[in-house]
C-alpha cells in the first residue's frame, strides 16, 4: 500500500476521478467550492491529529534527540544547552573493546537466528501441511506458537528452572543421570551462545512457521495434482513446487530479517541471562550495552553513541536489503 | 504410494508432537515447582515429579502479599486502559488515510511509514520522557512510551479499511447526512470487527507482557505491574519480604519460601494468558498471516 502511494501514478487517477465527480455534485462559484473542500476535510485532520502528535513525540523528537551523542551532557546546563564535542564520544567508544564485542556479538546472534529459523520454521511448516486432520493441524500449531505469546521476564523463568546452579533441573537431574557434573550456568560465558540460539527457536520458530504455512496452504492445488500423476514422490513435490513457490515469501521474510541485524530482542539478551555480568562476552549486544551505559553507568555521551551508531547503520542496512528485495520482486518490497 | 504417504503421515506427527511437548514441558516444570514443598526443591531441585506437593508458594502468596494484588491491578488497569485508548487513536488515524480524497494522503502515509524505519532509541527517548514529560514514577510511564499506537498497525489497518469497506458504502452514509464521525462510528466500524480484534488482541498482549517501561521508568514499587515485580524479584527475593516488612514484622511472618514463591508468581502472571489462549488462538494465528502478507 506504501509502495502505492509513493508511485503516485496510481494513486492518482482514483483522487482526480472523486474530485471530478465532485464538481458536477457540486454547484456554485469558485471560492465557495474550495472552502467548501477544505471544511469538508477539517473532521478528518481532526480525528488524526492524536496518531499524529503520539508519532511526533513517541518516535520523531527521540530522532532529533540523536543529536545528544555529539554533546557533552551537563544537566546543570541543561541537554540542548550541553557544550557540543564533536566525535568524542564516538572515539572513546570504538577505543573500547566494548564496540568490537557488541557489534560482533549482534550481528552473530540475528545471523544465526536468521538461518536456524528459517531453516527449522520452513521445515517444520511442510511437515505440518502434510497432516490432514485440520484438528490436529491447528492444535500443533497453536501449541509450537505458545512461546511466542509470553514475555520474556516469564522466560527467563522458564531457562532459570532448568539453568538454576543449586536447584536447576539440568544440575539435580539430568546431568546426574548422565552421570555429568554440575554446571555453573550462569557465570560460564561459553554454554551462552547456544542457550541463547536455543531459547531463541523455541519464543520464535512458532512465529515463523505460522507464516510459511500460510504461504504453502495458498498453493494451488493443481501443482501437486499433477506431480502426482507424472509420478512424483512426495519428497519430488516438496523440492519441485513447494519450495521455489514459497520462494519469494523466504527471501521476502530473510532480507527483513537482515535488515534489522543490528537490532536485537533485548529481553533475550537481558532477561533470560538474568543481567549477569560474568556472562558479558556472549551475552552483550548494541542494545543491552546502552541500556547498561544509560541506566546503570549513567554514561550518556557513551550509551548515545552506542545508540546513534545502531540506528544509524540500522537504517541503512534496512535501506541497502530494501533495495535489494526491488531488485528481486518489486511486489515484496517495503518501498 | 499409498505407504508412502502413510510413511510422512507418522513422520510428521511424531515430530510435531515431540515439538510440541518441547514447547510445553517449560511451562509444566514451572507450574509443578510452583506447587511443590519448599525442601523438597532445595534438596532435589525443581522437578518434573517431586517427592512432596505444598500449596505452601500460594498460602504465602494470598496471606502475606499484598504486593502482589496491587501489582495485578497495575497490569490490569494499564492493559484495559492502554488497549482502548491505543485502539482509538490507531483507528481515528488509519481511517482518514485510507479515504482516496484525503489531502496530503501521501505525505502522511509516509509520516506513519518512515516511524517503522528509522527510530532514535533508546537514550534521547529516556531523556525526552524523562526530562521534558515527567514521566518518571508515573503509571502513564507504563501506558505511554513505545507502546500506545504502533505505526505497523496503523498500516495494517488502513489496507483492511481500502480493501474491506466499500466505497458506496461510505458515500450513502454521506447522503443521508452523517458526518465523518458518525460515518467512521456506525456504518465502518461495525464492517471492521476483525481487524479491530487482531489489534486490540495485539495490543493487550503487548501490555499484559510489558517489563521494559516498568523497568527503566519507575524506581517505585508502588506502581510496578507482575512483570516488573517478576523482573525483581528474580534477583531479590527479598525484596517481597522487604516492602512487607511492617506486617510482617508484627505478625512474626514465616520464612519466605523464596524458591517457589518465585514460580508462583511466574505462574501467576503468565496463567491468564494461557488460559485464554484457546479462545484466542484462531485470531492470533490470522493476525500473524495478516501481518506477514500485508507488511
Amino acid at each position: 500500500m506504501i509502495r502505492e502511494d509513493l508511485h503516485e501514478g496510481k494513486v492518482k487517477p482514483m483522487a482526480q476521478l472523486t474530485a471530478r465527480q465532485e464538481e458536477r455534485t457540486w454547484p456554485g462559484v469558485a471560492y465557495a467550492r474550495r472552502l467548501g473542500r477544505f471544511k469538508r476535510f477539517v473532521p478528518l485532520f481532526l480525528m488524526m491529529l492524536p496518531g499524529l502528535v503520539y508519532l511526533l513525540i513517541n518516535n520523531y523528537l527521540p530522532m532529533f534527540g540523536l543529536i545528544i551523542a555529539f554533546k557533552d551532557v551537563n544537566f546543570a546546563k541543561g541537554i540542548m544547552a550541553s557544550d557540543w564535542v564533536g566525535f568524542k564520544n564516538f572515539e572513546y567508544l570504538f577505543k573500547t573493546r566494548d564496540a568490537y564485542v557488541i557489534t560482533r556479538n549482534t550481528i552473530l546472534y540475528n545471523g544465526a537466528f536468521i538461518v536456524i529459523n528459517l531453516v527449522v520454521a520452513v521445515a517444520v511448516a511442510i511437515l505440518l501441511n502434510e497432516i490432514r486432520s485440520k484438528l490436529l493441524s491447528r492444535f500443533y500449531q497453536s501449541v509450537i506458537l505458545l512461546p511466542h505469546l509470553i514475555s520474556m521476564v516469564i522466560v527467563s523463568y522458564l531457562v532459570f528452572s532448568f539453568l538454576s546452579i543449586e536447584t536447576g533441573f539440568l544440575n539435580k537431574s539430568l546431568l546426574p543421570a548422565l552421570g555429568i557434573g554440575e554446571i555453573s550456568w550462569y557465570t560460564e560465558a561459553k554454554y551462552w551462545p547456544a542457550i541463547l540460539t536455543l531459547v531463541n527457536i523455541w519464543k520464535h520458530a512458532g512465529f515463523y512457521c505460522v507464516v510459511y504455512l500460510a504461504a504453502i496452504v495458498g498453493i494451488d492445488p493443481e501443482y501437486y495434482e499433477a506431480a502426482k500423476l507424472d509420478g512424483a514422490s512426495r519428497w519430488q513435490q516438496i523440492r519441485a513446487i513447494t519450495l521455489p513457490l514459497i520462494t519469494p515469501v523466504i527471501t521476502m521474510m530473510t532480507l527483513l530479517a537482515i535488515g534489522r541485524i543490528f537490532y536485537s530482542d533485548f529481553g533475550l539478551f537481558y532477561q533470560v541471562p538474568m543481567n549477569a555480568g560474568a556472562l558479558n562476552e556472549t551475552t552483550n549486544v548494541i542494545d543491552t550495552y546502552v541500556y547498561r551505559s544509560l541506566m546503570q553507568l549513567g554514561d550518556i555521551g557513551m550509551s548515545s553513541a552506542a545508540g546513534l551508531y545502531q540506528s544509524v547503520v540500522g537504517f541503512i542496512l534496512v535501506l541497502v536489503s530494501n533495495y535489494i528485495v526491488r531488485k528481486i520482486n518489486k511486489e515484496n518490497a517495503l518501498f | 504410494m499409498k505407504v508412502e504417504h502413510a510413511g510422512w503421515q507418522w513422520t510428521a506427527h511424531v515430530v510435531l508432537i515431540a515439538l510440541s511437548a518441547a514447547a510445553l514441558l517449560p511451562f509444566a516444570l514451572l507450574l509443578v515447582s510452583s506447587f511443590t514443598d519448599e525442601q523438597a526443591i532445595l534438596q532435589h531441585g525443581y522437578s518434573f515429579f517431586p517427592d512432596k506437593f505444598s500449596t505452601q508458594a500460594y498460602d504465602y502468596l494470598l496471606n502475606q502479599s499484598s504486593e502482589i494484588v496491587r501489582a495485578y491491578g497495575v497490569t490490569v488497569l494499564v492493559t484495559v486502559v492502554g488497549t482502548s485508548v491505543s485502539l482509538a487513536i490507531t483507528t481515528l488515524l488509519a481511517y482518514p488515510l485510507s479515504r482516496r480524497d484525503i489531502p496530503l494522503r501521501t505525505p502522511l502515509a509516509f509520516y506513519v511509514f518512515f516511524t517503522l524505519l528509522f527510530n532514535g532509541g533508546l537514550v534521547p527517548t529516556y531523556l525526552m520522557y524523562t526530562q521534558l514529560f515527567d514521566l518518571k514514577n508515573t503509571l502513564l510511564a507504563l501506558i505511554i512510551p513505545g507502546l500506545l499506537m504502533n505505526g505497523f498497525h496503523v498500516l495494517l489497518m488502513r489496507t483492511f479499511f481500502m480493501t474491506s469497506i466499500p466505497l458506496p458504502v461510505i458515500e450513502s452514509a454521506k447522503i443521508d447526512g452523517a458526518g465523518e464521525f458518525r460515518t467512521l462510528y456506525s456504518v465502518v466500524l461495525p464492517l471492521s470487527l476483525p481487524i479491530l480484534a487482531t489489534i486490540g488482541l495485539f495490543q493487550t498482549i503487548a501490555y499484559w507482557n510489558d517489563w521494559f517501561n516498568g523497568l527503566i521508568y519507575l524506581t517505585e514499587p508502588k506502581l510496578f505491574s507482575i512483570q516488573n515485580i517478576l523482573n525483581r524479584i528474580m534477583t531479590d527475593i527479598q525484596f517481597l519480604s522487604n516492602s512487607n516488612l511492617g506486617s510482617a514484622a508484627s505478625q512474626g511472618m514465616a520464612a519466605l519460601p523464596s524458591t517457589t514463591v518465585r514460580m508462583a508468581i511466574a505462574v501467576v502472571g503468565v496463567l491468564p494468558v494461557l488460559v485464554a489462549y484457546p479462545f484466542f488462538q484462531k485470531y492470533f494465528i490470522k493476525g500473524i498471516t495478516i501481518g506477514a502478507v500485508k507488511g
